[in-house]
């Protein structure tokens, strides 16, 4: 009666680690392959809990598994410029200690990845899926070559410090991160060691993520495991914070197939991009902008309490096919299932009825707004 | 007097007289993690041992509970729609989660006792 969902379809391979393996292990963590590497999914006290402490008081969160990519203009070069040939968003925008999510897009306005970015005075700093990083550089390489230097900071870890009480603690280390604002960055010394935090993260509460010297990594993790606040938090919890959160996963409910506007990413499309365009597939998305795109994800909210997972088609009320779920699951916040997927545009208003296919029963639901829990970013 | 007998599959079946008290061991209950959905057959439903009868939902995944052995459902535990989490605090008493009225009782033997299944549980390791 057991299956995994995590882990498999993972290649049977070498599994690469990350800094802090070594300290998931003795945590007691349950490790599983996921994106090649042998990554934490849950601690001990398991994924409700460790969700629940997340959106209680403080949660840390292994992420060195994303890439972490350096764009460095070269001689006059603007990275920013450069970069905006790949992705929708408003770059050259960015401030200094601005930060933004985008998508690097294909030639049909689907996306490859999606990504941050941040400008960090003299470069950018991208963040990138571990699943795609490959790829991504050398998309980065093959486009940028050029104009810009391209460095992959491979032996950097980054951990997400996540959580209504997060401040709290970092501010105990670095007491200027607390001025910080949501989608900031800066430079911030932690126990000594220089790190790299921005004020984001993918869970919907206010948080931090840190990018750390690798070699420092286990050290300042359990520095920042002592505070009374902070728990280990797995990618299990992750994925269901993040799905309450109404946040897209790469591969579920956004990949090459859909656009950012089906994605209900507009908002991440910068105001003169959408004029000038200039970024790879713009003529899709300029044209999906305009006239409006065939689906649109939205938020799915089933009636009774069975979870309702990804794939399961979405019918409307007369039984006929106009979608498919991307993710779903149980909620422990919303204390209940919910789910995001792909419908006919005609069906993605808020409240719309629809039915969802589980196990050959049709479960009544209704199109719900997104985020199920209210974000609760620090946005000053 | 009672007799408790495992499956491969991770499934307990506890028997008094012509009746069998189902559920997931503590193994499973443990691997699964926290249990936030159970989806229970119907009173009066027939079940066929190895075949598909229950589904358990953790907060990663569902998962297909099989019947021990072959029979009616004559009692279907109530209380797990709304406290499934009993799953994970009690697997092998109040997480039960339904009783056959066995139509094979020869299908008993093919099944493990106690010390068996431990056995099993560690080679799986």
């Amino acid at each position: 009666m057991l299956s995994e969902d995590f882990g498999l379809n993972e290649p049977q391979q070498t599994l690469k680690r990350t800094p802090l393996h070594a300290l998931h292990v003795e945590l007691g963590a349950k490790l599983v392959p996921f994106a090649g590497y042998d990554m934490p999914v849950q601690y001990p006290m398991g994924i409700l809990t460790e969700h629940q402490h997340t959106r209680a008081a403080a949660g840390l969160f292994d992420v060195s598994h994303m890439g972490q990519v350096r764009l460095t203009g070269k001689s006059g070069a603007s990275a920013a410029k450069a970069l905006e040939a790949l992705v929708p968003a408003d770059i050259q925008g960015l401030t200094p200690g601005q930060m933004r999510y985008t998508q690097f897009t294909n030639e049909k306005g689907g996306i490859l990845d999606d990504l941050m970015v941040a400008n960090t005075g003299d470069h950018l700093m991208l963040v990138v899926n571990a699943s795609c990083k490959e790829a991504d550089a050398a998309r980065l390489r093959r486009h940028l070559a050029n104009t810009c230097e391209i460095e992959e900071l491979s032996t950097r870890a980054l951990n997400a410090l996540q959580g209504p009480q997060a401040a709290d603690v970092l501010g105990r280390f670095a007491p200027q991160c607390r001025a910080m604002h949501f989608m900031t960055a800066a430079f911030l010394a932690i126990d000594g060691v220089t790190c790299y935090a921005t004020r984001s993260g993918y869970t919907g509460e206010d948080g931090y993520e840190i990018s750390m010297p690798g070699d420092a990594a286990e050290r300042l993790t359990r520095r920042l495991l002592k505070e009374a606040e902070v728990k280990p938090i797995g990618l299990g919890a992750r994925d269901s914070l993040r799905l309450e959160a109404g946040l897209c996963l790469y591969g579920n409910d956004i990949d090459q197939t859909t656009t950012p506007v089906e994605a209900a990413l507009t908002w991440s499309i910068g105001k003169r991009r959408r004029s000038d365009g200039g970024f790879i597939g713009a003529e899709v998305i300029q044209r999906q902008l305009k006239e409006g795109a065939p689906r649109r994800l939205v938020g799915i909210r089933p009636e009774g309490r069975a979870p309702v997972r990804a794939h399961a088609e979405i019918q409307d009320r007369a039984g006929r096919r106009i979608g498919e779920v991307t993710s779903g699951g149980f909620g422990p916040t919303a204390n209940g299932p919910v789910a995001m997927g792909y419908v006919e545009t005609a069906h993605a208003a808020a409240g719309t009825d629809l039915q969802v296919i589980v196990r050959d029963n049709a479960l009544p639901a209704k199109v719900a707004p997104l985020p199920f829990v209210p974000h609760r970013y620090h946005r000053g | 007097m009672s007799t408790v007998k495992f499956t491969e599959e991770h499934e307990w079946i506890k028997i008094e007289g012509d009746t069998g008290t189902v559920g997931i061991t503590a193994y499973a209950q443990e691997q699964l993690g926290d249990v936030v959905y159970v989806e229970l057959p119907a009173v009066g439903k027939q079940v066929e041992k190895g075949k598909e009868m229950a589904v358990v939902e953790s907060v990663k995944a569902a998962s297909e509970v099989y019947a021990p052995v072959s029979g009616a459902i004559v009692a279907a535990n109530d209380k797990l729609a709304a406290e499934p989490a009993t799953v994970n605090a009690e697997p092998m008493a109040g997480g039960w989660f339904v009783k056959i009225k066995l139509s094979k009782p020869a299908e008993l033997d093919g099944l493990m006792d106690e010390a068996a299944y431990n056995k099993y549980l560690k080679g799986l390791h």
